[in-house]
């Protein structure tokens, strides 16, 4: 059977950590289908051969384009498909991965299964991916016709494989595009992307003002945790829309999800339900979001934050 | 500037899903225009007036009912539309939609495409990327800031962590995100006025599907929760909870 392809991310010339999920999934689907996974990164960077070998791929090539390009990376890997017979390509559901995905698909004239969060291999010919709609309100369970095309996904729902394998490294031309980054910025907080951090503490009216934020940052910082909010406080111009989770924002999966003040719409649960563990701290016992949480406390976020800041001080991690 | 605007007719946010048949149920469902094509349809009558020529054309696949999204379209102040006409249309794959708007505006002059990021009923932010490679046109998606200088187009998305900018050229695709616009309500006067304008019905063939559902169903229920207890107090409960029970601490 063909071999499997994965595009990697990377940026700044460093790989994205999720990217090593995406090729412990196509490994899965790789030895269910004894064939190999092959990985194309579209531009320069540090690529550790025992990196992401152990994570699962077998080859490794390295495009020469300095910068990304989406429509010249599109094209890279569309190529590398074609001469390598890979009929499934793999990327990480993220902007750029889900932006990528649907050009490849285009490319190679195949189907598109965009942000799965499972895969079933028992057909190991034509998988089923396992896809959140309607915001995570339902889920499809779908197949590419005749297995070919691209699925992206989701990140924090795919492991890396932890083999001990080294991968080959090789180098490749890149496709020139017409649609370049020219520059990109990161952000200064230093704490993870709410879309991908394993721990997040979200935020919604209940923090009374924009200015209390900072009661939910002392938390996140003594979780390691990302910054989320709801949509109420993005649209009263709180917080940045970049941290929205819901509906018509992120939707995030992490072990450990604080919902802090928040009442729980159904479009800010659609955006957060997923997640493994959900703590929730509302003043209002018959606010929604408790009926979804794993475990909740019935207090005011102002009390209850600095003493739960404070306690986790305590805690060896 | 001469601008498509793709409008998707979607069931509303607010929509408790409930399935039949494999598909979401329909009974009692508020359709509307997705709400990121809103972001896109603004930033069309925008661009337009700041030229200060030019039209733009909302284009719609539907099973026909997308009429009322398209009328609202006009009623924003789109010039005309083009609701692109099939009976399977409501079930389609995002590639099989990218391959049918593509070839439903073949031919058709434009120097701008503009797409919402995603459509908010199947999530997969597939359409507009897809349908620039089919055209063979730059695209830059989930663009939150967009500026046109001449030919040159330069827009701004949040990535994970990061902003990027990304420079094209005209004619190109954008996909649009929320942050982009507000975008208008129709007035009055722009909805009796959307009556007037042209909106042509074409019959469009579909290619066979390049997906395949196999199943819907609601996501797993979650495990019942509890309550650790009241105010502070309830903290080491809580803490305790997370390390033993759940750890995740």
């Amino acid at each position: 059977m063909s071999d499997i392809l994965v595009i990697l991310e990377s940026r700044d010339g460093a790989l994205r950590p999720v990217s090593l999920e995406t090729l412990g999934a196509a490994r899965q689907l790789a030895d269910a289908r004894g064939s190999q996974v092959l990985a194309v990164a579209t531009e320069q960077g540090t690529y550790d051969a025992a990196t992401l070998g152990a994570a699962g791929a077998d080859k490794v090539l390295v495009a020469d384009a300095t910068a990304h390009s989406a429509d010249g990376a599109a094209a890279t890997a569309a190529r590398i498909a074609k001469e390598q017979n890979c009929n499934l390509v793999m990327a990480a559901s993220t902007v750029r991965g889900r932006d990528l995905g649907a050009r490849v698909a285009a490319l190679m004239g195949g189907g598109l299964a965009a942000d799965c969060i499972a895969m079933d291999c028992a057909d190991a010919a034509s998988p089923t991916f396992t896809r959140p709609v309607y915001a995570g309100k339902a889920e499809l369970k779908v197949r590419l016709a005749n297995g070919v095309g691209v699925a992206t996904l989701r990140g924090n729902f795919f492991a890396p494989a932890g083999r001990s394998a080294e991968a080959a490294v090789e180098n490749i031309a890149a496709e020139a595009g017409k649609a370049n980054v020219s520059g990109i910025s990161a952000q200064s907080s230093g704490r993870p992307d709410v879309a991908e951090a394993t721990r997040v503490v979200a935020g919604g009216r209940g923090l009374g003002s924009a200015d209390n934020w900072h009661l939910l940052e002392s938390l996140a910082d003594a979780l390691g945790a990302g910054l989320g909010a709801s949509r109420a406080v993005v649209d009263a111009g709180w917080r940045p829309h970049s941290e929205q989770v819901g509906q018509t924002g992120k939707t995030v999966a992490p072990e450990l999800y604080f919902a802090c003040g928040i009442s729980g719409a159904i479009q800010h649960l659609a955006g957060m339900r997923g997640s493994k563990v959900i703590v929730a701290i509302n003043k209002d016992a018959d606010a929604p979001i408790f009926q979804h949480a794993t475990f909740g406390i019935v207090g005011d976020v102002h009390e209850v934050l600095p003493a739960l800041t404070e306690a986790l001080a305590a805690v060896p991690s | 500037m001469d601008i498509i605007s793709f409008v998707k007719r979607v069931p509303a946010t607010t929509t408790i899903v409930a399935i039949k048949d494999q598909q979401l149920d329909p009974q009692g469902v508020e359709y509307v225009m997705n709400p990121y094509d809103e972001f896109a349809v603004e930033e069309a009558l925008k661009l337009r007036d700041e030229a200060g020529s030019g039209s733009v054309l909302a284009v719609s696949l539907s099973d026909g009912a997308a009429q009322k999204e398209l009328r609202t379209a006009l009623a924003m102040g789109a010039d005309e539309a083009l609701l692109l006409n099939n009976a399977e249309a409501g079930n389609v794959d995002c590639m099989t939609t990218a391959r049918a708007l593509a070839d439903g505006v073949q031919g058709r002059n434009f120097d701008l495409l503009l797409f919402g990021k995603q459509a908010v009923d199947r999530d997969q932010h597939g359409v507009g990327p897809a349908v620039a490679t089919i055209l063979g046109v730059p695209c830059i998606t989930e663009v939150v800031k967009l500026t046109i200088e001449g030919d040159k187009v330069i827009a701004e998305r949040e990535v994970e962590g990061a902003r990027e900018t990304l420079e094209a050229s005209l004619p190109c695709a954008i996909t649009c995100q929320k942050g982009l616009n507000e975008p208008r309500r129709a007035s009055l006067k722009g909805i009796m006025a959307a009556k007037k304008k042209p909106l042509e019905t074409r019959e469009i063939e579909l290619a066979a599907a390049s997906m395949e559902v196999v199943e819907m169903a609601l996501p797993p229920e979650r495990p019942a929760g509890r309550m650790v207890g009241e105010g502070a107090a309830a903290v080491p409960a809580l803490i305790d909870a997370l390390r033993a029970e759940a750890k995740v601490l």
